[in-house]
């Protein structure tokens, strides 16, 4: 064989040379970043083209293990994880006096001393007492205390704990080569503590976790977490330089020498709806600045997918998003949850993504050359191109989450049931559908999802039959069955109610209380969500446009999209593609034809549409709703304060009026939703009026963004791109 | 053959470094040797060269890649002449010649891809002519000649390029003559009382130093080429030379430059140590790569002979306290004549490279410097480096500034670990170069390259240029992990230059000298990421022209793009570096 180097190789030699390509991962430099390199090309962290043909990793269950041998064993056992690039662990006071030391904030101190005319030692003083107050002391004997009291109470809630060994070995293997950030999605308070408890399974390196300090409100509870890694961050620190300072340096001081994996969820707060939520983006820019700014090679970002097959917090969340205030976190009020241990929650399912390297996220798309001009230390806003580049990697990131996200067969039939609960109500038929009905269309949006990349857990060996009773009969919270019809329960209401006597309950009540059940099941049909959000916004396009022509559904479906941008999950910037990526999906499973110029549905394709559109269409009621609270009540001095508590009023008297069909829409969740995405519109505009935060309503363009929602007006060309 | 240089092209390898006699083999017996007289290596047996050339690149000394020994001239492209030009330089009586040989000689730097091409017997474009001048007038006739018939002209001094600067431009369709300033190689006056030296700009440094020598001078200008490169060369680069924190780099030394451009001759008209006088007209000309005229002759700074010189060296424990040290060093301005940093790679290499040891006693100590540093020290192997260290001066002031280095040295974790581990390493510095060349004998290809990066960058850049070479050979398809490592080679007030050496074995590539290509590429594109600069010495030629508008901004580019359009409307110096 002649190399084109023309030195003459033979044969033989090139098959020495294959076995030689072991030596990268055996070799004496330990080189095995290269086993995954090309997976952790940008385009690994998300690749819309076709979701079909997504691999994932098998399950392993954690819990089975701890039901056939000692807890306290486990709990005691050896535990000696490997380190980044075989760095020892780094004792809190050590760490601390590091981020003490550290010249950025040493810098931040001297400025706020200037600024403020206090003396640095005071300043240094409050520095100090912000790590304090801030930093984890991590300490082994706590942990194990945790493993040994979560294995009881994990085998008595849940019926498995579901790990994916090879995103685990993956994880083990990117702690080895960079600094790595572990990003879970948050449904539950059980996400970080589960974390920690797997993590301590396979021996990985435990993460110290970013923890909002309303935590610290439950002492004794605050401190246990603290010492099993957790931080404490205020909620809002905004124009606090100091407190920024200590918290950015804290965490690039732990991520730049790999004494931990980081981690934080991406979506700031536990999500009430199950949808992934806007992703905040400043834990993420702290923890990309060191990758940009050359001071570690790369950084390894891990999304996690915890998938709850029922939420601990289920009523819980619905009850908040109808408007009972968010119980402050007590030690008490944790105790009180021990109702909660006698019933079960089913499964959990816990998938470790791909790592994603920082590094390839940033090829092509940020100049780190921006840093070269000033030191490094002094803090400065990141530039527009960063900002965007951070921004875009969030959303890449949670939808690296959600495409991991196990669904389980209830998530079918809570989708169903939901859509066939309004139409029967709305067709005033007798309520419920047939168990086999619900059995056979359950198949049916088992397959449709399959097809849309769903990564659903239906177990194949199983009759369908036998399938949906076991989801039913783990969630008769929310549905009855009686004389083989299968329906919401919602007309008894007393699972929702918050103990009200029974004989003097008002209509509202009532409402509020088969509310409670609605939102919950939304909460599960959200979690399929993803899966059709693309395909479902194309679908009501469809049928909001005026014609077929392309360009006219594209405009819809830009619209719509731009509407509902804070809703879901939609890349920033990315219209055309989440276009042709719903295209591409429809016309592979047969729903549509495109052309050049036109969409067509095709005849057997209507089903699926009319699916589609109904899942979207809650969400398209309700936010013409809010935009009729907008235009129909007194909004002169409506502040974004009462906002919320007016229009869920309005919205009462809809729902009570019959002039409305879906309670969900009864969610603050949706309302801040519809109002941010009206500001963001120019629709709604926030002013400095007599009060603050008074919201000034332009009508004519909200009445006008009602209309086209409705379908009722043509989208404007305006608004949309050219496709 | 019309010429006769200082150093006659036939004792230099036509396709590799350096001189003929002078090269390292591996002999029968599989030991390393290098041949020759003209080093302290010369003649000596290597013994750990081979487990550490096997060991790290995974070579085997049975796969071997042989150059094409000779050249042959059919690979060589006919001459372009063109005829008026050649009648009217033989007029003047300047010597010159269209052998292919003499041709193919100054096409080429030293570039990996141009020693891989030649190896390989492939010739590209080469000059169509060279012509030897032997004084300034000689070159003022020549390039008067080039503008009137339009040819290009590419002055050539000791051909030690690493940029491509050398190349011939393959889109130029003239005429194009290496213009060879061999010849112009003599000291024309040394003035004693200002200390200084005029010098034709074709002389080689080690002529240079060892001419001013006999008369108990020296320039102190030291790059690692300068047994072959030129002072001509220097200037036209903005050369860097070792001993610079006392002699300064070429920009500090030189007082006077004598250019000839298609405009004329440039020069100053007095040798004023320092001039307002708006830009500095020698800041056009320092670093122009032969793209505005040929600099025929220099007046630069000269120095007494030092007295004394000490060699020295420190061991650090890793290579982050090794850092730390000399940004001390540079912070109380006491670096010695040179100090330079090798990472663990190189301090092994350096290892690899200790010649066979005469006595039992020499490995006696050996053995127990070794025991004293890693078991008693309890350094680890794997992570310790070592600083190479040279004091020159009257011996009372260096054996005083010598005390004050190993003092900050000690509080960075340094031992003094002798001078002759610091005399070697310095040594190596000229052997280097051969190394290549044995490399490319067993399918390992490498090559280094440097910047220079402000202190705070160091470590930083250090680490991430060293792991994206590692991980774009991986990407690449390169079979085994390549040899990836770094040295701190100048300290400045507000930086330091590095120095990145890289090679890799090649077997079962179809095209090593791209993948080669790709990753330099990739490494000096992680090397501007990370604050570092184009070049600190090396220049751009062609190699990294890419980087130039970034580099020096839109307005530099018009500014020095102004300058050439006025002083080579024709681009008569048509090697089109730099810009």
């Amino acid at each position: 064989m002649l190399s084109s180097s023309g030195v003459v190789v033979d044969e033989e030699e090139e098959e020495q040379e294959e076995e030689q390509r072991g030596l990268w991962c055996s070799g004496p430099f330990g080189l095995t970043v290269f086993v995954n390199a090309d997976k952790m090309s940008s385009g690994a962290v998300y690749s819309h083209k076709d979701p079909m043909l997504k691999k994932r990793d098998d399950f392993e269950d954690i819990l089975e293990e701890r039901r056939t041998s000692s807890d306290l064993r486990y709990a005691l056992r050896c535990y000696t994880p490997v380190l980044y690039k075989g760095v020892t662990p780094c004792k809190t006071s050590v760490l601390k006096s590091m981020v003490l030391q550290s010249d950025q904030l040493h810098y931040v101190i001297n400025q706020v001393s200037k600024e403020s005319g206090r003396a640095a030692d005071d300043v240094r003083e409050e520095a100090s007492a912000i790590l304090e107050e801030m930093a984890h002391s991590l300490q082994l004997s706590t942990v194990r205390f945790f493993a040994f009291m979560l294995s009881k109470v994990f085998k008595t809630l849940f019926r498995s704990i579901c790990v994916n060994e090879e995103g685990i070995q993956r994880l083990q293997q990117a702690i080895q080569e960079h600094p790595v950030v572990l990003l879970p999605s948050h449904r539950s308070y059980m996400d970080f503590l589960l974390m920690s408890y797997i993590l301590y399974t396979y021996d990985v390196a435990l993460p110290v976790i970013a923890a909002g300090m309303d935590f610290m409100g439950m002492k004794f509870v605050g401190e246990m977490l603290r010492m099993s890694g957790a931080f404490f961050i205020r909620r809002s620190f905004g124009g606090d330089k100091l407190y920024w300072s200590v918290f950015s340096e804290y965490v690039k001081t732990m991520l730049k020498n790999g004494y931990a994996p980081v981690e934080f969820f991406l979506e700031g707060t536990r999500s009430r709806t199950s949808k992934s939520l806007t992703p905040k983006l400043g834990l993420l820019n702290i923890v990309m600045d060191p990758f940009l700014k050359g001071e570690v090679f790369d950084v390894n970002v891990v999304p996690v997918s915890i998938s709850y097959e029922r939420i601990l917090e289920e009523s819980l969340y619905a009850r908040e998003l109808l408007g009972v205030p968010k119980p402050k976190e007590s030690t008490s009020g944790l105790f009180k949850a021990r109702k909660v241990l006698s019933e079960d929650y089913g499964s959990i399912h816990v998938y470790f993504g791909q790592p994603v390297s920082v590094r390839s996220l940033a090829e092509g798309r940020v100049n780190r050359c921006q840093f070269n001009l000033v030191p490094r230390h002094i803090p400065r806003r990141p530039s527009e191109e960063i900002q965007s580049f951070v921004n875009d990697s969030a959303y890449r990131l949670v939808r690296a989450q959600e495409e991991n996200m196990v669904l389980k067969p209830w998530v079918l039939l809570a989708s169903l049931l939901l859509q066939n609960h309004h139409q029967n109500r709305a067709a005033g038929q007798k309520p419920g559908m047939a168990l086999d009905e619900l059995t056979t269309q359950a198949v049916w949006l088992r397959d449709v999802s399959r097809q849309y990349g769903a990564f659903l857990h239906w177990p194949d060996h199983t009759s369908p039959s036998e399938v949906v009773s076991s989801g039913l009969s783990l969630h008769r919270a929310l549905v009855r069955v009686c004389e083989g019809r299968v329906q919401l329960a919602v007309e008894q209401g007393e699972q929702g109610g918050p103990g009200d006597p029974r004989s003097t309950v008002t209509p509202e009540e009532e409402l509020l209380s088969q509310a409670v059940v609605v939102l919950s099941c939304a909460s599960y049909r959200n979690q399929m969500l993803h899966v059709f959000v693309r395909p479902a916004l194309l679908a009501s396009a469809i049928h909001i446009a005026s014609s077929n022509q392309k360009q006219e559904v594209f405009n819809s479906f830009s619209f719509l999209r731009n509407m509902f941008s804070s809703e879901f999950i939609l890349c920033p910037g990315a219209t055309v593609q989440d276009f042709e990526e719903a295209c591409y999906l429809l016309v592979k499973t047969g729903v549509l034809q495109v052309t050049q110029q036109e969409v067509l549905v095709t005849e057997r394709g209507h089903r699926t549409l009319a699916f589609l559109t109904s899942m979207l269409d809650p969400f398209l009621q309700g936010y013409q709703v809010v935009c009729r609270f907008l235009c129909e009540e007194d909004t002169e001095t409506l502040t974004e304060k009462q906002f919320i508590p007016a229009v869920r009023k309005f919205i009462v008297n809809h729902l009570l009026a019959g002039r409305l069909r879906y309670a969900e829409v009864l969610s603050s969740d949706l309302q801040k939703n519809a109002l941010a995405a009206l500001q963001r519109l120019g629709a709604v505009r926030k002013i400095k009026g007599v009060e603050p935060g008074t919201l000034k309503v332009n009508r004519v363009m909200v009445n006008s963004l009602e209309d086209t929602l409705g379908g009722k007006l043509p989208t404007q060309k305006s608004v949309s791109a050219r496709l | 053959l019309l010429h006769c240089g200082s150093i006659p092209s036939q004792i230099m390898k036509w396709n590799g470094w350096g001189y003929s006699d002078s090269r390292f083999l591996f002999n029968k017996k599989g030991q390393a040797e290098f041949t020759g007289k003209r080093y302290r290596l010369s003649g000596m047996i290597i013994p750990g060269l081979k487990d550490w050339f096997e060991g790290t690149f995974g070579a085997n000394l049975q796969h071997k890649t042989p150059p094409t020994p000779l050249l042959t001239n059919t690979a060589v492209p006919p001459a372009t002449l063109n005829e008026a030009f050649v009648e009217e330089v033989k007029s003047t009586g300047i010597p010159f010649s269209h052998d292919a040989e003499d041709r193919v000689f100054r096409a080429h730097g030293h570039c990996l891809h141009e020693i891989f091409a030649l190896r390989e017997g492939k010739i590209g474009r080469v000059p169509d002519m060279v012509v030897w001048p032997s004084c300034h007038n000689d070159v003022v006739k020549i390039v008067q000649l080039a503008c009137k018939h339009n040819v290009c002209l590419m002055p050539y001094g000791g051909g030690t390029s690493v940029s491509s600067a050398l190349e011939c431009p393959p889109e130029e369709t003239r005429s194009i003559v290496s213009l060879d300033t061999s010849q112009m190689n003599r000291i024309l006056w040394i003035d004693e009382k200002n200390l200084t030296a005029h010098v034709e700009a074709g002389i080689v440094g080690q002529d240079l130093e060892r001419l001013l020598n006999e008369s108990g001078y020296c320039t102190g200008h030291e790059p690692d080429s300068m047994e072959f490169s030129s002072l001509g060369g220097w200037v036209a680069t903005r050369a860097s030379g070792m001993k610079k924190n006392i002699y300064g780099n070429i920009e500090d030394l030189v007082v006077h430059i004598k250019m000839v451009t298609p405009q004329g001759v440039i020069e100053k008209s007095c040798q004023g140590p320092r001039m307002s006088t708006g830009p500095d007209i020698h800041h056009f000309i320092m670093g122009s790569e032969g793209t505005l005229g040929v600099v025929t002759e220099v007046t630069m700074k000269i120095r007494p002979m030092p007295e004394y010189q000490k060699y020295g060296s420190v061991v650090f424990p890793n290579f982050e306290q090794g850092v730390a040290c000399l940004r001390e060093v540079a912070k109380q301005r006491c670096a010695p004549a040179s100090i330079r940093l090798m990472d663990n790679e190189q301090f092994k290499f350096g290892h690899a490279l200790k010649p066979q040891v005469s006595s039992i006693f020499t490995s006696f100590l050996d053995g127990l410097k070794k025991f004293y540093i890693t078991k008693f020290k309890g350094f680890d192997p794997n992570h310790l480096c070592v600083a190479t260290l040279l004091f020159e001066g009257n011996r009372e002031k260096v054996l005083q500034h010598e005390k004050q280095v190993y003092d900050i040295a000690a509080k960075f974790g340094g031992l003094a670990a002798g001078e002759d581990n610091g005399q070697r390493g310095y040594m190596l510095t000229f052997v280097i170069a051969y190394l290549r060349d044995l490399g490319m004998d067993y399918y390992v290809i490498g090559e280094s390259f440097e910047t220079s990066v402000p202190w705070d960058r160091v470590l930083d850049i250090c680490r991430n240029v060293k792991a994206r070479i590692i991980r774009e050979c991986k990407d690449k398809g390169v079979q085994f992990p390549p040899l990836s490592t770094c040295r701190v080679t100048q300290t400045y007030d507000a930086g330091a230059c590095v120095y990145f050496y890289f090679a890799f074995n090649y077997r079962g590539l179809s095209d090593p000298v791209h993948v080669y290509e790709q990753v330099e590429h990739a490494a000096r594109e992680e090397i501007l990421a990370n604050g570092g600069s184009l070049s600190h010495h090396h220049g751009v030629g062609k190699l990294r022209k890419e980087w130039m508008r970034d580099t020096i901004s839109n307005v530099g580019m018009g500014m020095l793009k102004s300058v050439k359009d006025y002083v080579d409307p024709n681009n008569i110096f048509g090697n089109r570096n730099l810009l």
